[in-house]
């Protein structure tokens, strides 16, 4: 007992104060694209050519698609003039599926709260029921993150719970292989409504890595899944997440 | 003339170099060779029905390479080499092979075969859908759990035979992440290849990466910087402890000790956020490519690394030998969800779940790659097989790559600076080469063949749960079901990197 007491001393308090206050973010995280298309040279496609999955359209000037986009570094490598660059901005998540295509010269469309109804509902308790449906376990590694005491999700009346019978959002992840669409579907069934749906990461959006396999539907988009937040990354950092979640229920900061 | 050829981790061969044997002999061979406490660490076919074995041979520090034609129907090696088991399965449900006589023949990852019909002649395929081993009786019950679990965790589906707690037996149905990664890489590789390396087990990017760059390094003949060498060495034991120290959290939080389980929840969570400053990606994303990283450590990054690291280290101690100083704790750890080394031979088992049953084997040391030819690691084995022993194989894991971080960041400091990747080029045609690492559940195998073009024309990845899930199964047996949470924490094998 005395040693649990002494060692709770040393390890002190650890809650960040997200959104009070952003945590230290890593130097070299990759977050928000800044497309600059003045730079761009006539003709030059290198960006889109190398994106290894194709999340840059140029038309001619270049357009990300994030919900698609890895947040590699292919296209800056490729980029002779510097034309595609990341920030650091942490916050991507958007409520359709048009707002993640990010345009030079566009400001990106944050995700807005819900409505007044269905904020009412959900705003002081939301209750999520993860799907984890064919990726690599790298978002339900950085989903699993917020319930430790860094994070401490609880705090925003949001957790994660075991039933779908007991959740009022199914936050998916992975790009929904064939061999989960009909657990993916029940679960989605066994949800009261009405409900919400999350998709975290590439693959629950696009497909991600894995968006030109036959052995999966492409993400909530080929599935015909309705989504109500989007959260682009591969995978996005633990804040993107929680902005986004916190976003939806107007509980974000900025 | 030998029936093998023998390969160093990293060397690339040309396939004329490895005999080809009649199958029967070729059957022998892996048979005699596992008997003779080598370790079948992969066994495949290609298109053409081309067959590889590779088997591990620890004490001699390098791998023997067999290459046989398989017959539509041979002779199952199961019966007299049980680690043959799973890859049987997977030739049968890839290519339609029938292994005659295999004593558990059933699909593994329910996909459509490659080609033509597989082994059973599926036309609709449904996942999970197989014939379950069951035990009859008055007082046997069946508990069926997932593809959807409780928590945040991928899916797999379970069938527990039971009389009252008791677990007779357990059967896993996986393949409901199978997302077709090995056969997206026929022909490649391409734009998506390092990604579908990095996300093959996404809590094993650099573990995957770096197998994958050793063995396209090596058909490309690329030498790869020395200051790559040691970032890939020091992002693998980050990734090595940010997961063990996650692990002995959640093996805490099953057993409800609460103050570990916070503490390594965070502490967890600040190991991975030091590989987000090598590479701004927690998992290690976009690190390693093969040729070498993309990202150069600088020394005030290098003294900012040391620093933090050190903190965290007082602070996982701190955590962890509250854990082990907790006799309520250590009650539930010791004896739980035992494995014997002869049981942990039978199937195959890797990693640290093989050295908590005193099987002694490391890629590291076993076959070492990249700075770990000069480096002197730790042996963390333990004799006594259960959850205590794998908690504590984890806790030896932790200190040893602390030890090995703080020499290989002083090392890197010490190197002269300059680029930190080569250009891999064109693969050689018609070779064979092997890239093995240590991951931090165990033996990561990325087996890698090109045709006349210099196109791999096959490419087999063996995650360590791959074989250690069927060791799961078997601690579980006699055991109480409620302890399964437990166990299963124990070993916490990875979903995606058995269904690739």
């Amino acid at each position: 007992m005395y040693k649990i007491f002494l060692s709770r001393l040393r390890q002190g308090h650890r809650t960040n104060h997200y959104p009070g206050e952003t945590p230290s973010l890593p130097e070299r995280l990759r977050g928000l694209p800044i497309l600059d298309a003045g730079h761009c040279l006539e003709g030059c496609r290198a960006c889109a050519e190398d994106c290894p999955t194709e999340a840059i359209e140029l038309s001619p000037i270049p357009r990300i698609d994030l919900g698609q986009c890895l947040f590699c570094t292919a296209c800056t490598e490729a980029c002779p003039t510097g034309a595609i660059r990341f920030s650091q901005e942490h916050r991507l998540a958007a409520r359709t599926r048009a707002d993640l295509l990010l345009e030079s010269g566009r400001a990106f469309k944050l995700a807005e709260a819900l409505e007044v109804k269905a904020r009412s509902l959900f705003g002081r308790s939301l209750k999520l029921r993860v799907v984890s449906a064919g990726g690599c376990n790298g978002c339900e590694v950085d989903v699993n993150v917020l319930s430790t005491i860094g994070w401490d999700l609880g705090r925003f009346g949001i957790q994660i719970v075991a039933s779908p019978r007991h959740a009022d959002a199914v936050l998916i992840c992975g790009p929904i292989t064939k061999n989960m669409e009909l657990a993916t579907r029940k679960t989605l069934d066994a949800t009261p409504d009405p409900k919400l749906v999350i998709a975290v990461g590439a693959c629950a959006i696009s497909g991600g890595p894995f968006l030109c396999q036959e052995e999966q539907l492409g993400g909530c988009g080929g599935a015909g899944i309705p989504v109500d937040l989007y959260i682009p990354g591969c995978p996005p950092h633990p804040l993107t997440i929680l902005d986004g979640l916190l976003r939806l229920l107007g509980k974000s900061g900025g | 003339m030998k029936p093998f050829a023998i390969l160093a981790n990293g060397q690339a061969l040309p396939l004329a170099a490895i005999p080809v044997l009649e199958f029967a002999k070729f059957r022998r061979a892996v048979i005699q060779g596992v008997s003779e406490d080598l370790r079948l660490a992969c066994l495949c076919a290609d298109r053409s029905l081309a067959g590889y074995a590779v088997l591990a041979d620890e004490a001699a520090h390098e791998f023997r390479v067999l290459r046989t034609t398989f017959p539509p129907v041979f002779p199952s090696l199961t019966p007299e080499c049980s680690q043959a088991h799973l890859f049987e399965r997977e030739l049968a449900e890839q290519w339609g092979l029938v292994p005659e006589g295999h004593p558990w023949f059933k699909p593994l990852r329910f996909h459509p075969p490659w080609s033509g019909k597989d082994a059973w002649q599926r036309d609709a395929i449904e996942p999970g859908v197989m014939d379950f081993y069951r035990v009859e009786g008055e007082a046997i019950h069946e508990v069926a759990v997932g593809p959807v679990h409780a928590g945040v965790i991928e899916p797999g589906h379970f069938r527990f035979q039971c009389h009252g707690e008791q677990v007779f037996h357990l059967e896993i149905a996986l393949g409901y992440q199978h997302r077709g990664i090995e056969r997206a890489l026929e022909g490649g590789p391409y734009k998506l290849t390092v990604k579908m390396m990095e996300t093959a087990a996404g809590d094993t990017t650099i573990g995957h990466a770096w197998a994958s760059a050793l063995a396209l390094e090596a058909l490309s003949g690329t030498r790869v910087p020395a200051r790559a060498d040691w970032i890939r060495a020091i992002a693998l034991e980050l990734e090595r402890v940010a997961n063990h120290t996650g692990d002995l959290g959640a093996l805490s939080g099953d057993v409800g000790f609460l103050p570990t389980a916070s503490y390594c929840g965070r502490l967890r969570g600040d190991w991975l956020n030091l590989t987000a400053q090598l590479c701004g990606s927690r998992l290690g994303r976009d690190l390693v490519k093969p040729g070498g990283t993309r990202f150069d450590l600088e020394p005030a990054r290098i003294a900012d690394l040391l620093l933090r690291m050190e903190e965290m280290a007082r602070d996982t101690a701190n955590a962890v030998e509250l854990l082990f100083a907790t006799p309520s704790v250590l009650a539930r750890f010791e004896g739980i969800g035992k494995l014997d080394p002869h049981m942990a031979k039978e199937v195959g088992l890797v990693g640290p779940a093989a050295r908590a049953c005193g099987r002694l084997g490391d890629v590291r040391i076993d076959f070492p790659y990249g700075p770990y030819s000069d480096s002197e690691l730790p042996s963390t084995v333990e004799e006594t097989g259960d959850i205590a022993a794998r908690a504590r194989v984890r806790w030896a894991e932790i200190q040893a790559s602390v030890a090995f971080l703080r020499g290989a960041l002083d090392a890197l400091a010490e190197l002269p600076a300059g680029p930190v990747s080569a250009v891999c080029g064109a693969l050689a045609p018609e070779h064979l080469a092997l890239g093995v690492v240590e991951g931090w559940r165990g033996e990561v195998v990325h087996l890698a063949i090109t045709n006349a073009d210099g196109r791999l024309c096959r490419y087999k990845v063996v995650d360590p749960s791959f074989h250690n899930w069927t060791g799961l199964a078997i601690a579980m047996r006699g055991e109480e079901i409620s302890d399964f949470p437990l166990c299963n924490k124990s070993f916490n094998l990875s979903y995606c990197g058995f269904d690739l």
